[in-house]
């Protein structure tokens, strides 16, 4: 180890990884469905996808889980999207290619993409 | 990239109720959901919460899975790490309240602990150095070798109020300029890790779950006093403690974060491994020094100190484990974050380790100042089976006990000390009303003699005189005017003892007598033992009126000292009874008493 650049290039590399045993500050929850329904309409690459993109943006303050079933299985994969001041947004028919936008748009952004919604998608 | 991290303990503790097992059951259950490229297993140091072991915690959702069985394992898999559904009835008790999950930092365990020394234990693999380095690890030794002068460093320390948490208290910023102002060709940094204290397991946590910390802050004390080599004194006992530092030794020197010329500052510090054979007496400074030269360890008088001579009479600074774990933090956050926490005297925090008649043994830490009914009654879950809080125990057999009026004491050094007691390595040893002092006394004295090193006469003789005494009042052949002697031995082996060893060897004695002088004399004059723990002193009898004379007593007692027929109340010879208390636990009618 010759220089503190070093040290910090490991540093900031574990941290995108070992944060998600700190869920002391998060602000956003990302819940994905992923009871037997939502697993068979592909929810866990969607799941997967919302963990790296969150990693590798550094999005310390926003926690990737999972939930059961919501009870809208025609819907599925189902994702929803829980901000600290009480908001929540469901999005449906998730696929992992739909995982960049809504990351850029509504977690970083904070534009909810809309198009995604449940409200857009059952009209 | 992994979605989720499964912590699981990998503490001795946690190691000996079978986590290595759970480990490896978990591994194959998650490789069979297909799921080893989403979850990962992470085997970690202690958590603290040594009762409910193994333990297991599963991010992101920081769930506590507690007393978890290889059974559980596919469960746990099946439902939460693939569908997402919290298995709450393996969950820690108390974090399920009603139908929602409480974080870990709400229970009473962990809700009053504020973790500075322990921070990073049961968080991180401590065979990662990248582990440690992702969560500020060799932050603090990068800026010390960078920004800072030595003096700054010392002058840090100083400001921080840390003191030695081996049990001293010594001002660690004071002993390190002492060692710096002495100019040699050659100094040493040393960390006594050979915790000896019977219930004392703090360093060993610390070691084991987070070696790194230990690395970098004997690195750092290299740097502020002038010193190129460190030794770490560790017990053998220890042997995942001795395994994880190797490894984290290995990883530094890998990393250039020991050797020559770290952070490309000139300045170069390696250490090694020095294997202690568990002589109690080795934790005592001079000792251990003498032991790593390669002799027989044994203390030699003061003056002149360490920091004057020391190892191989070479200026050295030799702090504890726990000491040493404040450092890196101290110099990130400085010494006012620090010095914040505590009360006047003694800053920032300390471990315990709960143990006795307890309901969550283990390890915690909290800021100087919290009382003891704050560590007993709520984060220790108070005394099981209802029973009273008589005394706790602290700084194992140098130490004393503290009696139940001053539960409200306020603990940091210097207030141990005024009511006779000391913190020592902070082992707290809980008892309830069924403890005998007398016997703990005798308990304390006899792992003293067992650990005198013979050296000097006041501690090899005296002691064994002590607990000879001890000896006879428990057996009820004392008499008055022995206890009088045994104080009075109290004090000369105190004052005229080598080394700490003896000189704190009465304590347990003297406080004891201090505060419990009557059950002393209840075993003196009246011959019995208050809490019927001597066995010398102890009677059972059958109450005629309460023994149906249903004969199992007879069956069990193992010396045939029960006599009686079918249907006709039974009878104790007491010359044959030895006491067992076999017959006592058996009796379904309440019939037989103990006095």
């Amino acid at each position: 180890m010759k220089s503190l650049a070093e040290l910090k290039a490991i540093r900031d590399k574990m941290q995108a990884s070992v944060n998600v045993r700190d869920n002391a500050d998060d602000t956003i929850r990302v819940v994905v469905g992923m009871a037997t329904c939502g697993i068979a309409a592909g929810a866990r690459p969607v799941l997967n996808a919302f963990s790296e993109e969150v990693a590798k943006r550094g999005l310390n303050n926003v926690m990737v889980t999972q939930t059961g079933c919501i009870g809208i299985c025609q819907y599925e994969p189902v994702v929803e999207v829980y901000t600290n001041d009480g908001s929540k947004t469901t999005y449906v028919k998730m696929t992992a290619e739909k995982v960049a936008r809504v990351v850029s748009d509504h977690l970083v952004n904070g534009n909810v993409v809309e198009e995604y919604t449940i409200g857009a998608v059952a009209k | 990239m992994y979605r989720s991290h499964v912590l699981v303990c990998g503490g001795t503790g946690c190691t000996s109720s079978g986590s290595e097992q759970l480990v490896s059951v978990l591994e194959q259950e998650i490789a069979k959901q297909g799921l080893s490229e989403e979850v990962k297993v992470v085997k970690t140091g202690c958590f603290g919460l040594c009762a409910l072991g193994p333990i297991m915690i599963v991010y992101p959702e920081g769930s506590f899975y507690s007393m978890v069985k290889p059974e559980d394992i596919p469960e746990i898999v099946s439902e939460h790490l693939l569908k997402g559904r919290i298995v709450k009835r393996l969950l820690y008790s108390e974090t399920v309240a009603d139908d929602s999950v409480k974080s870990l930092n709400e229970t009473d365990f962990y809700k009053k602990q504020q973790r500075v020394a322990l921070r990073n234990c049961g968080v991180i693999n401590p065979e990662n150095i990248d582990e440690y380095i992702g969560f500020d690890g060799y932050q603090a030794l990068g800026k010390v070798l960078t920004e800072m002068t030595p003096d700054q460093v010392i002058q840090t320390i100083k400001d921080s109020g840390l003191r030695g948490r081996g049990g001293g208290g010594f001002p660690t910023g004071l002993k390190w300029s002492f060692a710096a102002a002495n100019d040699a060709d050659q100094k040493y940094v040393c960390c006594n890790a050979d915790e000896g204290d019977p219930g004392a397991f703090m360093d060993r946590s610390i070691l084991e779950g987070d070696p790194h910390v230990l690395i970098e802050a004997m690195t750092i004390a290299g740097y502020a006093i002038g010193a190129s080599q460190g030794y770490v004194y560790i017990r053998a006992e220890y042997p995942i403690a001795v395994k994880r530092l190797q490894i984290a030794i290995d990883q530094a020197r890998e990393y250039g974060l020991l050797g020559k010329n770290i952070f490309d500052s000139g300045f170069d510090f390696d250490m090694e491994l020095r294997l202690g054979a568990g002589a109690f007496v080795c934790g005592e400074e001079t000792a251990l020094m003498t032991s790593i030269e390669g002799h027989r360890g044994e203390p030699r008088p003061r003056p002149p100190f360490p920091a004057v001579k020391g190892l191989f009479g070479k200026p050295t600074v030799l702090n504890n484990v726990e000491t040493y774990a404040n450092v890196p933090r101290i110099i990130l956050n400085g010494a006012e974050w620090f010095a914040s926490m505590g009360t006047e005297k003694s800053k920032g925090t300390k471990v315990f380790a709960l143990g006795g008649k307890i309901h969550n043994t283990g390890l915690v830490e909290v800021p100087m100042g919290t009382t003891l009914r704050e560590i007993i009654e709520e984060i220790g879950g108070g005394i099981p089976n209802g029973k009273k809080f008589k005394a706790a125990q602290t700084g194992g057999p140098s130490g004393g006990c503290i009696p139940a009026n001053l539960i409200d004491t306020e603990i940091d050094y210097d207030n141990l000390i005024a009511i006779g007691s000391m913190m020592g390595s902070g082992g707290l040893i809980v008892m309830d009303e069924d403890t005998c002092m007398v016997d703990i006394a005798k308990f304390f004295l006899e792992f003293t003699v067992d650990e005198s090193c013979g050296k000097c006469t006041p501690c090899r003789v005296g002691t064994k005189r002590m607990y000879e005494m001890l000896d006879k009042i428990t057996k009820g052949n004392a008499t008055m005017e022995d206890l009088d002697k045994l104080e009075e031995l109290c004090y000369f082996v105190k004052a005229n003892s080598l080394c700490g060893l003896g000189q704190t060897a009465p304590n347990p004695v003297l406080s004891t007598l201090k505060y419990f002088r009557h059950e002393y004399e209840a075993h003196i004059k009246d011959k019995t033992c208050p809490a019927g723990v001597c066995k010398g002193l102890v009677r059972y009898s059958i109450d005629a009126d309460k023994c149906k004379g249903c004969t199992l007593c007879a069956r069990v007692c193992p010396v045939g000292a029960i006599e009686g027929t079918v249907k006709n109340p039974h009878v104790i010879h007491t010359e044959k009874c030895i006491k067992c208390g076999a017959c006592m636990e058996k009796c379904r009618f309440d019939a037989i008493s103990k006095k």
